[in-house]
């Protein structure tokens, strides 16, 4: 998950300043990798740069955290766009998966279309795959096999979180 | 000419087997809340979804087995579900075969005579359904095995006899509720490719209910029934 994509996605929830954005980031996504203070603002004046976020006054007190960040349309659109594509299908994405969910929960977005939307693109490369192996030889079958079953092991995780979606959702949010 | 024979405006081919809202409660406890979808003649449909999600009822709904409480299933144009049941038998063994999760052979019966069984239940002699019946043994890697009965034949062998009986009769639509469940995977994939080559050379509609997304890969396209609610009323193309 690209860094500025996480900071619009924890900015639409609310405007924030940037070492709330880190401890969000880093309880959420970091997964024991902090993110450091210079990337989080070096992110924040290029998102602001391009117009998707906005930089509120400067707030009194020292330091350099002083201002308060919000998106712009243009930033959300950017995340709504990120969420509504699914990802190509391959092996090892499972935590691009679910950093998608999470963020949809946290967002109030539907995380059941995004995990639909994202079933029928992997159905459709196991389709491929599967088309592969009938047609080709039998190498091409054995690494068919290779990718079905590590997207067979994508779809079950998607099925499950699918049907725990409830408990996640009042997770996130409380 | 019929209506699955006829092309809508846009051009499309009129579709060969829809459900319009079909809803169904056993009881007080509903199993199905609202099934949408439509197949062209040829595709191959899998039906998904949790255990205990409507998956096999709405198969059993399709194919006039079971009659929704409300809603409409129409074959080739024709409503299903106004149907009587003598009527509805009539277009289940005159129109479509079934293929189940345990293949449901008669054990008393040897592996051509279940084979031949529809058939003979159609009226065909004893000599003509069993003639057809052989003819299935071959194409289906079951060369020899003709005279055994089920108790003699392993988990895919017998799946695979019943895949002959759910096809022997040329039907327009193959209805198979888990044809892979009991198998491991290579036996599975063995039967599904089977399935798969012999309904399409034949022309045959599959709706193939499955929770295994392997099984489901061999179709053209998925619907997920959740809640026993499927929407998919977008008909999918043939794979060449």
């Amino acid at each position: 998950m690209s860094v500025p994509i996480a900071l619009l996605g924890l900015l639409e929830r609310e405007p924030s300043h940037g070492y709330e954005l880190k401890r969000d980031y880093d309880a959420y996504f970091g997964r024991g990798k902090a993110l450091p203070f210079g990337q989080v603002y070096a992110t924040l004046g290029r998102l602001a740069r391009d117009g998707k976020v906005l930089p509120g006054e400067v707030e009194p007190g020292a330091g350099p955290d002083r201002k308060r960040y919000a998106i712009t349309p243009i930033g959300k659109s950017e995340v709504e766009t990120w969420l509504d594509t699914p990802i190509e299908p391959e092996p090892h994405l499972q935590t691009v998966l679910f950093e998608k969910v999470v963020l949809a929960l946290m967002l109030g977005r539907s995380a059941e279309h995004y995990l639909d939307i994202q079933r029928g693109t992997h159905l459709q490369r196991m389709r491929e795959l599967t088309e592969l192996k009938r047609s080709g030889t039998a190498i091409d079958a054995l690494l068919a096999d290779h990718g079905l079953f590590h997207l067979e092991a994508d779809l079950r995780w998607i099925d499950l979180t699918a049907a725990r979606l409830d408990s996640l959702t009042a997770m996130v949010r409380s | 000419m019929s209506a699955s024979q006829a092309a809508d405006d846009a051009g499309q081919p009129a579709p060969i087997l829809e459900a319009h809202d079909a809803q169904l409660s056993f009881g007080v406890t509903p199993a199905l809340r609202g099934a949408n979808l439509a197949l062209v003649r040829g595709e191959i449909l899998a039906v998904m979804g949790p255990s205990g999600s409507g998956k096999s009822t709405l198969l059993y709904c399709l194919a006039g087995i079971l009659t929704p409480d409300t809603g409409e299933i129409l074959f080739d144009g024709q409503r299903v579900d106004t149907m009587g049941e003598q009527e509805r038998s009539r277009l289940r063994r005159d129109h479509f075969g079934f293929v189940f999760q345990f293949g449901q052979l008669v054990p008393e019966l040897t592996a051509e005579e279940n084979v031949a069984l529809p058939l003979l239940l159609g009226g065909a002699s004893r000599s003509r359904a069993l003639d057809a019946a052989r003819a299935w043994f071959e194409p289906l890697s079951l060369d020899g095995l003709e005279r055994r009965r089920s108790g003699e034949l392993s988990g895919g062998q017998a799946q695979r006899v019943a895949l002959a009986r759910g096809l022997v009769s040329r039907p327009e639509v193959l209805f198979a509720d888990e044809p892979t469940g009991s198998l491991d995977s290579l036996t599975g994939e063995q039967v599904m490719e089977l399935l798969v080559s012999a309904t399409r050379r034949q022309g045959t509609t599959v709706v193939l209910v499955t929770h295994e997304a392997r099984v489901a890969a061999y179709a053209d396209r998925e619907v997920v029934v959740r809640d026993g609610k499927a929407n998919s009323l977008s008909a999918g193309r043939v794979r060449s």
